[in-house]
């Protein structure tokens, strides 16, 4: 049998593309690796968390809106109570996708299935494995995004051309969570700790004006709440859905931009002291 | 004899890779007081060679002798404390995805994708470097037919046996056609068949041209695969040359081995005084290290000495091991 080993120009070419210390130019070859793994495993668990925010909008919106009736929108006007909480599980479920891919999938390849190990020792660099994980965490984000969107628009609760800027809104929040998660799953070690992850996702869930206005708080808590990534998000997408725009839309859209910067920097530089001691 | 603890023993051989012959042999890598501390550990401390192209290259040594952070420097992956290091002239800190494009490894471990089937590990590990599908689909059918795995191409890797796994991984580090191959511990924890059928695959690398840089803690492996190797032992390099000349320089030909019952092993050194160059008494057994192992035992029943079972051998690179790394356990 004649096993080539230096028999083909294109491992030559691929040898000659220009490299960078931490970053090859190829996370598309990251997010392919994702895409055929989503195929052969993990469908089931992307129908589950597009499912979550609908049935959150169907029992709090249909069934908690009857009997709260009509509350006050971004903009003051008067809206269904499913509407008002519509984009706020939106934004939940665009924080939720990104945490899960990047923390717990990303925590599970990282420390059991010795993913990353492998891809480090190939051509790929730090950054083209970190972009690559938070580009499929966006896709997916995107994917729930567009469904949840359609879901609102059959329910009758878009009722302004605007509102389709909530998809790319939604990517906006999955980002900057992802990009953090994945900085901060490098700190972990063990499943206890993840747990943490978990409570602190639940009441920022609970409490960042998801099903009610801030204005139920005392002034101490209403700044609390407002330095959560998650309000950011929430308002946001609420005041899209109404097309309220107001100079806080740029606020909440900034917060989320720094978000990503810093989330990147402290990612990169965690996967590379991890995998490069 | 050459003095022990010294990797300068085989400088009067002739050693092609330090020899400055008209042509220089293209070395594909060199390392010059590598030393890697973790903390107040020194795991590699200042260790020196040279590969030239081609060559099969061994570490040897015990658990925890530095092999597999030598290795990890050699990848990339892990930072160098002091001294310099080149892969194909590169350095592989400052050009990390550069260098590991030229590599193959195998890790200790498999690491293996378990989400995907046996034939998309290859074909997506050999994305990972930048490789277009219309080169890789042939050639992981190829590697398959290598790794002789054709008929699980669509199995899940879960359901692959120790060996097969083993097998992936090594058809896997070839799908960039590397020039240089690390192996780290490549048959650790197979059965006899699975080791022989991947020796197999490796010498018929080795003979295309492909640098093997191996490591590995048994000696049967590294006499079958490897032209040269150095002996590593906390870090240090303990010896440096081929097979045979390693067996030369720090054995004898043969080993005579004698039981005379764990009770009488450890008294009856004094008797054997005088035969063979070197005596060496185990709890269970005394070996002693000669140039003829029979007159050696034509001697010991000369001296009315009855063992209650000989043996000789000829002396392999486990004695060469034993004696330069020593017998206690480590761990």
């Amino acid at each position: 049998m004649t096993l080539l080993t230096q028999g083909h120009a294109v491992t030559e070419e691929a040898r000659n593309r220009r490299f960078g210390p931490l970053y090859s130019r190829n996370a598309r070859a990251v997010i392919g690796r994702g895409l055929m793994a989503t195929k052969s495993s993990n469908w089931m668990v992307m129908l589950s968390g597009f499912f979550e925010p609908v049935l959150f909008l169907i029992s709090m919106g249909v069934g908690m809106g009857a009997v709260v009736g009509s509350v006050a929108g971004p903009g003051g006007q008067e809206i269904s109570y499913a509407a008002y909480i519509a984009p706020a599980l939106l934004a939940v479920s665009a924080m939720n996708g990104a945490v899960y891919d990047s923390t717990w999938n990303v925590f599970f390849k990282m420390n059991f299935a010795k993913l990353y190990q492998g891809m480090l020792y190939t051509s790929l660099g730090p950054l083209d494995v970190a972009i690559g994980e938070i580009v499929l965490a966006l896709l997916r984000g995107l994917l729930y995004a567009t469904g949840f969107t359609a879901v609102m628009g059959l329910m009758g609760l878009i009722t302004t051309p605007w509102a389709l800027l909530m998809i790319p809104a939604s990517v906006l929040i999955a980002f900057g969570f992802a990009s953090f998660g994945m900085g901060i799953t490098s700190f972990m070690k063990t499943f206890q700790q993840m747990d943490w992850v978990n409570f602190i996702m639940l009441p920022m869930f609970l409490f960042s004006a998801t099903f009610y206005p801030l204005s139920v708080y005392p002034e101490y808590i209403q700044w609390l709440i407002q330095a959560m990534p998650l309000w950011h998000g929430v308002e946001l997408l609420r005041q899209i859905s109404a097309a309220s725009f107001t100079p806080a839309t740029a606020i909440h859209a900034g917060y989320y931009l720094v978000m990503i910067v810093l989330g990147l920097m402290l990612t990169t530089g965690r996967l590379r002291s991890l995998f490069l001691k | 004899m050459p003095e022990l603890h010294s990797a300068e023993g085989t400088s009067n051989k002739p050693v092609p890779a330090h020899e400055e012959g008209p042509e220089p042999p293209h070395y594909v890598i060199t390392a010059e007081n590598l030393t890697k501390t973790y903390g107040d550990v020194t795991a590699v401390d200042g260790i020196s060679f040279r590969v030239p192209a081609g060559e099969s290259f061994g570490l040897l040594g015990p658990n925890g002798a530095g092999k597999s952070t030598t290795m990890k420097m050699i990848g990339g992956v892990s930072q160098r404390t002091s001294g310099n290091l080149t892969i194909m002239g590169l350095d592989p800190e400052q050009n990390g995805p550069e260098v590991r494009a030229h590599l193959g490894v195998v890790p200790q471990q498999d690491n293996l994708d378990e989400e995907l089937k046996v034939r998309d590990n290859l074909l997506v590990y050999g994305r990972y470097f930048g490789l277009p599908m219309s080169y890789l689909r042939p050639k992981a059918d190829e590697l398959l037919e290598f790794a002789q795995l054709t008929d699980k191409a669509k199995s899940k890797v879960d359901a692959l046996s120790g060996g097969m796994k083993r097998r992936l991984t090594i058809a896997r580090s070839l799908i960039n056609e590397p020039r240089i191959l690390l192996l780290d511990e490549p048959t650790t924890g197979l059965d006899p068949q699975a080791r022989h059928i991947l020796w197999d695959r490796l010498f018929r690398l080795k003979e295309q041209g492909v640098t093997l840089i191996l490591t590995t803690h048994y000696m049967d492996e590294a006499e079958q695969l490897c032209d040269r190797l150095i002996v590593v032992d906390k870090g240090r390099i303990m010896a440096e040359g081929s097979p045979a000349a390693l067996i030369r320089d720090y054995s004898t030909r043969e080993v005579l081995e004698l039981r005379f019952g764990s009770e009488r092993n450890a008294s009856i050194g004094a008797e054997l005084e005088g035969i063979g160059e070197r005596l060496e008494t185990l709890p269970d057994r005394v070996l002693i290290y000669t140039h003829d192992g029979e007159s050696a035992l034509e001697e010991v029943s000369a001296r009315g000495l009855r063992p209650l079972t000989s043996l000789v051998r000829r002396s392999s690179l486990e004695d060469v091991f034993l004696r330069l790394t020593g017998r206690s356990l480590v761990d």
